[in-house]
């Protein structure tokens, strides 16, 4: 059997990071609405979750908590779907208790990280999203090191408006740039809420700081998506919101995101 | 001490000395011979340092982004209010420091007097430690490992001159890892009041944070009880509450409810409290009679009755 030196990314055709010095401003939930609207484009799709302490992602994305199997060429990832468009990788599912707390010191983090990178048999992929913790530390250090032995198109950055969160999204693209991760944009999360009683806007967390992050750092601005209460609901509930909601904004913002982001991958 | 090796195993591990990354470390004899095994004489020294700090209190969630610097300032300015109160706050959230914005600090330095770093005062009673005082640009990554993480938080204990503090509030990063482990064994000489879990109503949320109460019971931290944040927001045009982040499995409450803890209150998500953070000013000031202020006022007395009973306690048992 031919040997491939690239292992389990060898059919993987990009990489995308989704990354954000700031916790809780929808590094996931980025992440899934993308991959869930990238497949809506008719792409296969990866996600990897490499949040070890807090890992998200099978919950968004309604799987449970199913047993991880093995197979000649490494672990096989969890799909969502028959025709396994869908594929995830999480620490969530290495875990007995859901509740149980992975109380980890950096270098035990980087070990399983570094099998979650070589050892995930992702087969063919369009594009692997790859999700991380919030900061600039052992998980994302580690994450670059064995990607970087395959490929990594780049990195897409979530903030949400306020100063107090792009000052943290700041640091990340000095990170960026520090260990030369290409920056594909930035993404404004949680930008603006209409009152579904009476359609007034009020921007809850400010407003515009993504954008001018982006001007004053000279990376593109991919799109802002708003705080919409249905897209939080469908997160909880795992559901496809583009399947639920095709006609909200929040699917356009996204969809157009989508939109930028293949083009900018299929140009680079 | 090596700090600074990227695959150290941490110089107290069963491996220390013995992995494949400790070959060529000058540490690696030490480490290998099990001296470093020992207690860390760090611990005895922040020990004595902190004996004058009356009531130590931790911020803590695993889901990150869910205001735990907000609250951290805002007990930190609710505490220091009383001006015969002497509050410090701590921010050991070394890859991204937010306390000095929402403190109005951005931009300062931190100086170095005879007994150690002087903290940023922000009013007479009250001082910040942050390693945002340390950088030179708003652009600055820390890109560290844990290793010098943990020293960084060693240091900030130890050699910060806190002087005489009636509380001791210390603001910690998402998770359960480096951060969190050092900062309770380096505090395991001295007395922690116990720590207050943020949390949002979303199940997503809360998934992170009852690993976080699962963290605390396993490093034997007391838990003075959980804030639920963010927690419906008032239409300022029309009145009506919405949840924005819905929740979907009974939220703080039932959490509460089921791992029998006391939930200190629920604060609604408030326009004016992003504002006041960007700006650097508290909003307990600024907007002191919105029912979130007012949230934020009731949830401070339960802490502060909190910690004084657990002084009427020990006094009694001892």
């Amino acid at each position: 059997m031919e040997q491939n030196n690239d292992g389990s990314l060898s059919q993987v055709r990009h990489v995308v990071l989704v990354l954000s010095g700031k916790g809780g401003v929808g590094k996931s939930t980025i992440t899934t609405e993308l991959a869930l609207a990238l497949r809506h484009a008719g792409k296969k799709v990866g996600i990897l979750d490499v949040d070890l302490c807090g890992p998200s992602i099978p919950r968004m994305l309604c799987v449970g908590r199913p047993d991880v199997h093995q197979c000649d060429s490494g672990w096989v990832p969890v799909y969502t779907d028959a025709q396994k468009s869908l594929a995830l990788m999480s620490i969530g599912f290495l875990l007995e208790d859901p509740d149980e707390a992975v109380v980890w010191r950096g270098p035990k983090k980087n070990a399983m990280i570094g099998q979650f990178v070589s050892d995930v048999a992702w087969g063919e992929l369009d594009v692997l999203l790859v999700d991380t913790p919030p900061g600039t530390s052992d998980e994302h250090l580690s994450v670059l090191e064995n990607l970087k032995k395959h490929r990594v198109d780049g990195a897409i950055l979530v903030t949400t408006p306020q100063a107090v969160s792009t000052g943290d999204v700041r640091r990340e693209i000095t990170f960026c740039k520090k260990t030369g991760v290409r920056i594909l944009g930035i993404v404004e999360n949680m930008s603006g809420f209409v009152c579904p009683h009476c359609s007034e806007c009020s921007n809850i967390f400010s407003k515009g700081g993504g954008e001018e992050l982006a001007k004053l750092t000279g990376s593109m601005f991919l799109g802002s998506v708003p705080l919409d209460p249905l897209l939080s609901k469908s997160i909880e509930e795992g559901k496809d919101f583009t399947e639920s909601f095709p006609d909200s904004a929040t699917f356009r913002a996204i969809s157009s995101i989508c939109r930028t982001l293949l083009n900018s991958l299929e140009t680079a | 001490m090596c700090l600074i090796l990227s695959d150290c195993p941490g110089t107290q591990s069963e491996q220390a000395g013995k992995t494949s990354s400790c070959q060529g470390c000058p540490n690696q004899k030490n480490c290998a011979s099990g001296a470093t095994k020992a207690p860390d004489p760090a611990i005895a020294e922040i020990g004595a340092k902190l004996s004058t700090v009356k009531h130590k209190i931790l911020v803590l969630s695993g889901k990150g982004g869910v205001g735990k610097s907000t609250f951290s300032a805002h007990l930190a300015h609710a505490l220091a209010n009383d001006g015969t109160k002497e509050v410090a706050l701590l921010d050991v959230d070394i890859c991204g420091p937010s306390i000095p914005r929402i403190m109005g600090l951005e931009g300062e330095q931190v100086h170095q007097s005879g007994s150690g770093w002087s903290p940023v005062y922000v009013e007479e009673n009250l001082a910040v430690m942050s390693i945002g005082f340390l950088l030179s640009s708003p652009d600055d990554a820390v890109i560290w490992r844990g290793p010098k993480k943990n020293g960084m938080i060693k240091q900030f204990l130890r050699d910060v001159d806190w002087g005489d503090l009636d509380y001791l509030i210390v603001d910690t990063p998402p998770g359960t890892s480096d951060e969190h482990l050092s900062i309770v064994q380096y505090l395991s000489s001295t007395h922690v009041d116990g720590a207050v879990i943020i949390t949002t109503p979303q199940e997503v949320a809360l998934q992170d944070v009852r690993k976080e109460i699962r963290f605390c019971q396993k490093v034997k931290l007391p838990i003075i009880g959980v804030v639920e944040n963010m927690s419906g927001f008032v239409c300022p045009s029309c009145k009506n509450t919405s949840q924005i982040f819905p929740p979907t499995s009974g939220g703080a409450e039932r959490m509460c409810e089921n791992l029998k803890l006391p939930l200190l209150g629920k604060v609604p998500l408030d326009p004016r409290i992003a504002r006041s953070c960007d700006e650097g000013k508290s909003f307990l000031n600024e907007v002191p009679d919105s029912p979130a202020a007012k949230a934020y006022h009731s949830i401070v007395q339960s802490i502060q009755d909190y910690c004084s009973n657990r002084v009427t306690d020990e006094q009694s048992t001892d």
